[in-house]
């Protein structure tokens, strides 16, 4: 019988009330009294200097309040990132000025370089048009393609940086010489140039940010989508604008979305921050969706060359990897971590691999930033990975599933120091692969095939055996790699003299569902109903601290501390408990939300020892402080390690090139599960995710740097229709060794390890169906480059 | 959007003089009028509403086959015209998703031409008329290229009338972000012969594939146009696909759409 109740149940999340009858509040919906409207005058060239802003045409329209140019914040700072990565010869990366409104030169379509604050947002609107007619900005020559970009030195998107290249990395570049000569010695090589396509993440809401500033107090509020509220509140006050921290709270209220892409820190939430200032009054702003498309910072974009070494029977030797990384044309947040720490650390997966080299030169060019999304480098890495183990099996005549169970590291090796730099704890591989192929029937696939092929179809079975590294991270291990903030989380619980609680949290939830399953396990702990726990998240006014939500982390992490705080609320409970029972605390117990006397029917309710720090009358005052409030902060020991075994069925339809995915069966071990429900859902869409990069999601600038696939009509979302029922399974676990949850991430999973099974199965299905001309089909596997392919 | 003035007269008569203003423009489901307004890209001064005009609503049978009235949604279109032309309710069932269905219509989009758009490959291949406020156009001379019709200044469509062929299908490939035809194929048959238009994938918008008629009209199978080849020239390629890839979609699909007529 499952539970209904606690740590492992199914409760139905209780935000969904809310989202799903229009309750939900988000930025947008906030109307404030005096409120003034923000438009940006944004860029229509990708690269281009500022020759001259003409003002006061727009300033003389209608409701126009204030205008705002590069001008205004050239004495501010910028907004940083987050890691220092050094190249290979031990220089430090370019890392030019992200400055609030672009200043000297534009370098992407969509580069703010104005702002018009008007009473009303058609008011600005119309001073925006007329200040862009009345910009002078002279067009130079974009800079699109990376190669071209390192190759062309005259040619800068910053002209302080000479070949537009911010680092050139080597991971490890002590090891390089002994991957190279094992790669030598390899009997058999395999080499792949792979493109894993720049995806735009799309967030059903659309960034938007209201400014606030109160002349009376000097206190400033932003309120913004964002997934991480003290991160933003840190990089507004320490870096751009030099506002103290004590004076400014940021509320990252319900957030529709956000995929890694509300992560960071936009130039649009310190302007209207600094307009409510100037007008003191509050300034909103919400992107439209081509602001977006052109604004959002964009995920993966990168180009590599993978090469492994084998044996003729397929036991890995060696991987070497060169990639170009594109950031675009600023640095955001964590855009320099994504490519190289969250990437080149899992470059051997979780296969036993003597040798590892993993080079990246990460570029910069005229279009928007690029940063973390969904898996963020993860994806990158097993992608490389899975796709060049599927060419050796191909090379070498061998079984695929056969291979990966040779090199897959065996549950006696953990924990494993990998060559790439991270320490695995915990898993068992095997179990999850011998999972995935109970639950696809991979016997019964050629009867399958046999059966598409009587309706004219092609079918290709594809597998991917992934791992990932996440619940970011250890602060003191992201120190020394470069990152200059810590990576902890905080939580306090807070216990009402009624019994109820309030939990405030530093995780941000954005759709996951938080505040049902952190409420499940402070229930479970202390033995009441979850709906006497409320989870508080999203303002700064009121929680601790926090580092937000990405990189599955929330619960891994933030989690933990809740769950240390509530440690620390039992502990405490104990000693009023001894207190009120007339025994020794060590003789406490605590169970089913009763302290009791060992060895008596004495015994106190949570609620009766909660009534009593609050109502301290009888209460051990000389020892011990009333309340019943406690603050935890956890800093992790070590990532965590989800990892998992997919399989992917398609069907081809080689008269158009169309692509179906009729099956997708996933076994994920993601250590103990808190809410299964909110496991499957969060596998299902970062596998909807993946099945979208892989066969629809493309992002294309011309060569002169406009968006191409800047809208709805050219950039294909994947819909239900485009994904089957998936079939997903985490019984398989191994729990994480180092939080006390035993709990992993479930979040970025699907989106790491679904893109290869079906670009695996794709190639498959063609070489079943006698293409086997077809090595290699970049994504997104679209029908017309299927049909190319068959035809080429 | 910028500010406009809205008419919604109740006849075709007081429709034309609205129209006849400046500035003025015809808006029937606003499916494509509407973003475009939104984007900036279009401000008309005044927006003359034809969906209150009760002439030009509807589906029915009469003189020729069967009469859609111009400011028929799609919805209703798939829903009345089932029994009558199931080809054509199939098309219209099919076009965008159901918010786009039930406001959109006919003759919006067969007065827009959108050369992705299904609608006029129906119209070309069944032959239909084109029936506006000042005359009557057979398809053949009312498409004239990319979003571009026959229509002049002032004229707007008030309803389409639709020859019943004895057999005929739709085959669309959608371009998978607008989920427009990529592709589309509309084959029918007629007692005096094979009549296929193609959408999505000409040069110059909605064309006739007159090759594939005549083999179709010797022998209705797919087989009959095996040995046929689609000149890429004429095709249009973009960020979905090549114009060999289209011109090998315009094939492929015909193909299916005849063994789906039957």
């Amino acid at each position: 019988m499952p539970k209904d109740h606690g740590i492992g149940a199914s409760t139905k999340r209780r935000e969904d009330i809310r989202f799903l009858t229009g309750r939900g509040v988000y930025t947008d919906d906030m109307a404030l009294h005096g409120q003034t409207a923000a438009v940006f005058v944004r860029s229509n060239v990708a690269h281009g200097r500022i020759k001259s802003i003409d003002t006061a045409k727009a300033a003389a329209m209608p409701g126009v309040l204030a205008i705002f140019t590069g001008e205004d914040f050239k004495d501010v700072g910028g907004n940083p990132a987050g890691w220092l990565i050094n190249s290979r010869d031990g220089t430090p990366m370019r890392e030019p000025k992200r400055p609030v409104l672009a200043h000297g030169k534009v370098r992407h379509v969509g580069d703010a370089y104005a702002a018009v604050i008007a009473e009303t947002y058609s008011q600005a609107r119309d001073a925006a048009e007329q200040l862009a007619e009345d910009s002078v900005i002279e067009e130079l020559p974009a800079i699109v393609d990376m190669k071209a970009a390192v190759a062309d030195a005259s040619n800068r998107v910053h002209d302080e940086i000479p070949d537009n290249v911010c680092f050139d990395w080597g991971w490890i570049e002590d090891n390089r010489a002994a991957v190279d000569a094992a790669m030598k010695a390899a009997p058999h090589v395999v080499t792949l140039n792979l493109v894993n396509n720049r995806l735009i993440p799309n967030a059903m809401e659309p960034r938007a940010s209201i400014g606030e500033y109160n002349p009376g107090t000097g206190d400033y509020k932003l309120t913004t989508t964002s997934q991480n509220p003290h991160l933003t509140r840190l990089l507004v006050a320490a870096f751009v604008l030099g506002i103290p921290e004590n004076k400014l709270t940021v509320v990252a209220p319900d957030v529709g979305g956000g995929f890694g892409s509300k992560i960071y820190h936009y130039g649009e939430e310190a302007l209207v921050l600094a307009a409510a200032k100037r007008l003191g009054r509050p300034v909103r702003w919400t992107a439209e969706r081509s602001e977006s498309f052109l604004t959002d910072a964009h995920g993966r974009d990168h180009v590599t060359k993978i090469e492994l070494g084998c044996t003729k029977d397929g036991e890995i030797l060696a991987i070497r990897t060169e990639t170009l990384a594109n950031v675009g044309a600023y640095l955001s947040n964590f855009s320099t971590a994504t490519p190289t720490f969250l990437h080149g650390t899992l470059m051997s997966g979780p296969y036993k691999v003597p040798h590892v080299y993993v080079n990246v030169k990460t570029v910069f060019t005229n279009t928007a930033p690029v940063d973390a999304y969904r898996g963020a480098g993860r994806p990158e890495a097993t992608y490389s990975l899975e796709r060049v183990i599927d060419q050796m099996c191909r090379e070498l005549g061998l079984d695929p599933f056969e291979v990966r169970r040779k090199n897959l590291l065996t549950p006696d090796q953990f924990p494993y120091q990998s060559p790439v730099g991270l320490l695995y704890d915990t898993g068992n591989y095997q179990a999850t692969l011998d999972k995935a192929v109970q639950m696809a029937d991979v016997a019964g696939f050629e009867k399958r095939a046999a059966e598409s092929k009587a309706r004219g179809k092609l079918r290709g079975m594809g597998l991917s055996t992934w791992i990932e590294a996440c619940g970011i991270a250890p602060s003191n291990l992201v120190g020394i790699l470069g990152s200059r903030v810590g990576l902890f989380d905080a939580a306090t619980v807070r216990v009402n003299a009624t019994g109820n609680i309030s939990v405030m949290v530093g995780a941000h939830s954005h759709g996951q569902g938080h505040e049902t399953v952190f409420a499940q396990i402070v229930a479970e702990k202390l033995g009441i109903p979850e709906s006497s726990v409320d989870i508080v998240h999203g303002d700064t006014s009121k929680i601790p601290f926090g580092m937000g939500s990405y990189g599955s982390r929330s619960l891994a992490v933030c989690g933990t501390a809740m769950t240390k705080a509530v440690d620390k609320i039992i502990a405490k409970g104990k000693k009023i408990a001894a207190h009120m029972l007339e025994a020794s605390e060590g003789d406490i117990s605590f169970e089913d939300g009763k302290f009791s006397v060992a060895g008596t029917d004495k015994a106190k309710t949570f609620g009766e020892i909660a009534f009593s720090a609050y109502v301290p009358h009888n209460y051990p005052l000389e020892t011990l402080e009333p309340g019943l409030e406690e603050t935890a902060f956890y800093d992790p020991a070590n990532f965590t390690y989800p990892a998992g075994a997919y399989i992917c069925e398609v069907e081809v339809d080689e008269g158009t090139g169309k692509v179906d995915v009729v099956a997708f069966h996933c076994a994920d071990d993601f250590g103990n599960v808190m809410n299964p429900m909110i496991v499957e859902g969060q596998v299902h869409g970062g596998v909807g995710q993946g099945i979208g990069q892989a066969l629809m999601e493309f992002t294309t600038y011309d060569e002169t740097g406009q968006l191409l696939t800047g809208s709805y009509m050219d950039y294909p979302m994947p819909r239900a229709e485009d994904v089957p029922f998936y079939n997903v399974d985490y019984s398989c676990q191994t729990p994480c060794t180092h939080n006390p949850l035993g709990v992993k991430g479930c979040g970025e999973a699907g989106a790491i390890g679904s893109p290869p099974a079906v670009v695996n199965a794709v190639i498959d299905a063609l070489h079943r169906g006698g293409h086997t001309h077809v090595k290699h089909i970049d994504m997104p596997v679209s029908p017309s480059r299927v049909w190319s392919a068959i035809n080429g | 959007m910028h500010n406009f003035d809205f008419a919604k007269p109740s006849t075709i008569a007081d429709a034309a003089k609205a129209l006849a203003g400046d500035g003025a423009q015809a808006l029937s489901g606003g499916q494509t009028l509407i973003p475009t307004m939104k984007q900036r890209l279009a401000a008309p001064t005044v927006l003359v509403s034809l969906t209150g005009i009760a002439e030009m609503q509807g589906v029915c049978t009469g003189d020729g086959g069967l009469h859609i009235g111009a400011a028929t949604p799609h919805a209703v279109v798939a829903r009345e015209a089932r029994a009558h032309y199931p080809a054509l309710a199939a098309l219209a069932g099919g076009i965008g998703d159901p918010a786009v269905r039930s406001r959109g219509t006919i003759g919006g989009s067969v007065a827009n031409n959108d050369p992705a758009a299904c609608y006029p490959s129906a119209v070309l291949a069944s032959g239909a008329t084109v029936v506006t406020n000042k005359r009557r156009i057979a398809a053949d001379d009312y498409f004239q290229g990319l979003f571009t019709t026959a229509l002049e200044e002032g004229e707007f469509i008030t309803s389409v009338v639709f020859p019943i062929p004895q057999k005929a299908a739709y085959v669309k490939f959608i371009q998978p972000a607008s989920r427009f035809a990529l592709t589309g194929v509309f084959v029918a048959k007629y007692a005096d012969g094979i009549r296929v238009a193609v959408t999505g994938a000409g040069n110059d918008g909605v064309f006739r594939w007159s090759e594939a008629e005549a083999a179709l009209s010797a022998n209705f199978s797919a087989s009959a146009i095996s040995g046929l080849t689609v000149d890429a020239s004429g095709m249009n390629t973009d960020l979905h696909g090549s114009a060999a890839y289209r011109a090998n979609l315009v094939k492929v699909l015909t193909g299916r759409a005849v063994t789906a007529a039957g």
